[in-house]
């Protein structure tokens, strides 16, 4: 067989190497420091540990159990089968968890959408939170991109700039509160990769002729890239492996696509008041090039403002005949479908926009049956009989 | 004869089209830029590459190059950088994408401190581009959390489908089936503890985030500080 270039450079990308130039700070060591002179104070990674690895190499340390839940605007506001996914397969695995009452916003996509904050501002934001979540002796487990990438910001800005730090301890101590960083932040895609192997255990059903592409998103592995996860197995090692290691684990089929790296058009400000962007973007950039080139039967992404971006901007599009029509969701909802979760009391899928039920029935999920156990639940709720839906009530 | 700039190689006011601005309020708004501390991590220099305009989702919809940013901020050109800060940066999709500049430059991230000097300043243009965006800044300073379930209305979302009306319509009962405690909620994204608000609200006034609002929006500021006043008042803080 006579050897193309095209051979030669792909051999050489099966060996990928990341060249250790432009490697990121290891910032523990900085962390520790101040920590040592009395600067700050670190909350500890505890517990069973997973270490994984990161884009140049340095371990990251993810715990298992004893997770402080950081919610997500978005997930929260309006795709609520995001967080419900994230608590539900915690729960089967058996881990436990604090999903508390005193946690605020990251407040960032406000911040990116309209710079009404301030750097200080933003970092007492984050290490009030920080500082909650030390009190009760939980880690926290951040569920949004954003926040994650944010608060990855101001920890740098916090460590290497002493006027800041000074300014927020002041504001601290107004509130009776330490400035407090965790030893890792966490985003709750890194704690699903690391537990992949017992979520694909816990599998329930045959996701092996599902054929998925993964968004990451720009909040994850852009913003102060150098502790987000990239794995020689995934990819090899050339993207990261948050989503689609998750994706392999469970045996799904991952298909790949030439705008990969491409943002979802999210824009913060963009997808609130001027959507024709968000929605352009989305459609032409992203959705429309993996149904040309991976034709995929889900997209499943890891931040709130991917989800949306992606899900939501498919509807418009139809009407002027574009190639969509891809349901969206995130790695969580997926994982907790393949273990079981009940599609609408976990994953909550009647808040998406794009058609899911052909993805549903692939999976060998009856989504009609389950739609008729959803509605028997909300009539015992609307008539009276029950005020809320409980965990007893969706595992029943 | 318009004045040139001191240096011959920077823009002249007439070309940027805010000639009527005097240059030392550009100096002023610029040096601004210039002087925030995280504006040295945010800037090497630039090969002229474009390799972060190819990767930029604003470039591809917008006339908004991140490579015109880093080099104006570069060379100094505050006629140029002016012009930015009037125009460009709203359209900036702040997902860092530009992250991959070979010379390690953040030009979405001296976007976000050209933005801030914008709203800090009160310039028309900011105004203008957050108009509509009152709701959200109430939404997220008096409560802690963003996009609360109830802005889902079919009125303001009709482009998302007919699962918007759905949800508005059941929106009551499809947060009580929701199992996590803490999402019964339909005014803010989850159950946010009183404290921590007051917590907040300390946060915004001590840092001057609010300050920041009455430079966009008096009368959003005008409510925010009532609010937050009161609360701080009932609980013993002050300030």
């Amino acid at each position: 067989m006579t050897t193309s270039a095209v051979n030669v450079i792909l051999s050489r990308k099966e060996r990928f190497e990341r060249e250790p130039d432009r490697r990121s700070e290891d910032f523990h060591h900085h962390l520790f420091e101040l920590e040592a002179e009395g600067e700050l104070v670190v909350q500890r990674v505890a517990g069973e540990v997973v270490e994984v690895p990161t884009k140049y190499g340095i371990a990251k340390r993810i715990p298992k159990a004893h997770l402080w839940h950081h919610k997500s605007c978005g997930q929260c506001g309006h795709i609520p089968g995001y967080s419900t996914s994230i608590f539900w397969i915690m729960r089967k695995l058996g881990y436990d968890y604090l999903d508390p009452e005193d946690q605020t916003s990251c407040t960032a996509w406000n911040y990116y959408a309209s710079a009404t904050s301030n750097q200080a501002a933003q970092a007492a934001v984050a290490v009030r939170n920080f500082a909650a979540a030390y009190e009760t002796g939980f880690f926290p487990l951040i569920h949004c991109g954003t926040s994650y990438g944010h608060y990855k910001e101001v920890r740098s800005e916090l460590l290497h700039d002493a006027a800041l730090r000074a300014q927020v301890r002041k504001v601290m101590e107004r509130l009776g509160k330490q400035l407090v960083l965790p030893e890792e932040i966490v985003h709750y895609s890194e704690w699903l990769y690391a537990v992949r192997d017992e979520i694909a255990q816990r599998a329930v059903r045959d996701v092996c002729n599902v054929a998925v592409t993964v968004h990451p998103a720009c909040h994850y592995y852009k913003l102060v890239e150098g502790d987000a996860i990239y794995d020689p197995d995934v990819y090899h090692g050339q993207r990261t492996a948050a989503v689609s290691g998750l994706v392999q684990a469970l045996g799904a089929d991952l298909r790949s696509y030439s705008t990969f790296f491409d943002c979802c058009g999210f824009g913060f400000r963009h997808i609130l008041v001027q959507r024709d962007f968000t929605r352009s973007f989305s459609t032409l950039r992203k959705i429309e090039v993996m149904r040309a080139e991976a034709d995929p039967d889900v997209v499943l992404t890891h931040d709130t403002g991917c989800v949306t971006a992606l899900d939501k901007s498919q509807f418009a599009a139809q009407a002027h005949e574009r190639n969509v029509g891809v349901p969206v969701m995130s790695e969580a909802q997926f994982a907790a479908l393949a273990m079981g979760a009940h599609p609408f009391k976990v994953c909550q899928l009647h808040w998406h926009s794009t058609n899911y039920r052909p993805l549903l029935e692939k999976m060998g999920i009856d989504w009609r049956a389950a739609w008729a156990e959803f509605e028997e639940d909300a009539k015992r709720l609307s008539d009276g009989r029950q005020q809320f839906l409980t965990w007893a009530d969706v595992d029943a | 004869m318009p004045t040139l700039s001191a240096d011959p190689y920077l823009k002249r006011s007439d070309a940027t089209g805010y000639g009527e601005v005097d240059r030392a309020t550009k100096e002023r708004l610029i040096g601004e830029v210039f002087e925030d501390p995280r504006f040295p991590h945010y800037l090497y220099g630039c090969y002229e590459c474009g390799i972060c305009v190819a990767a930029c989702p604003s470039a591809r919809f917008y006339d908004f190059s991140p490579r015109r940013i880093a080099q104006a901020a570069a060379r100094r050109d505050v006629e140029l950088l002016y012009q930015q800060l009037e125009e460009d940066v709203w359209e900036c999709s702040q997902c860092f994408s530009c992250l991959r500049c070979p010379r390690g430059n953040n030009p979405g991230g001296i976007v976000t401190i050209m933005r801030e000097v914008a709203v800090r300043e009160g310039l028309a243009s900011a105004k203008e581009a957050l108009a509509g965006y009152s709701r959200i800044i109430y939404k997220i300073m008096s409560t802690g959390t963003q996009v609360s379930p109830d802005m889902l209305q079919p009125d303001a979302f009709p482009d998302w489908g007919p699962e918007v009306k759905d949800v508005s319509v059941n929106l009551d009962l499809w947060r009580r089936m929701l199992p996590p405690e803490t999402m019964h909620t339909t005014t803010t994204g989850w159950q946010v503890a009183d404290r921590t608000l007051v917590e907040l609200y300390v946060i915004w006034l001590e840092t001057g985030a609010l300050d920041m609002i009455a430079q966009v929006d008096k009368g959003i500021h005008m409510i925010l500080a009532e609010l937050m006043e009161e609360r701080l008042e009932e609980e013993g803080i002050e300030l």
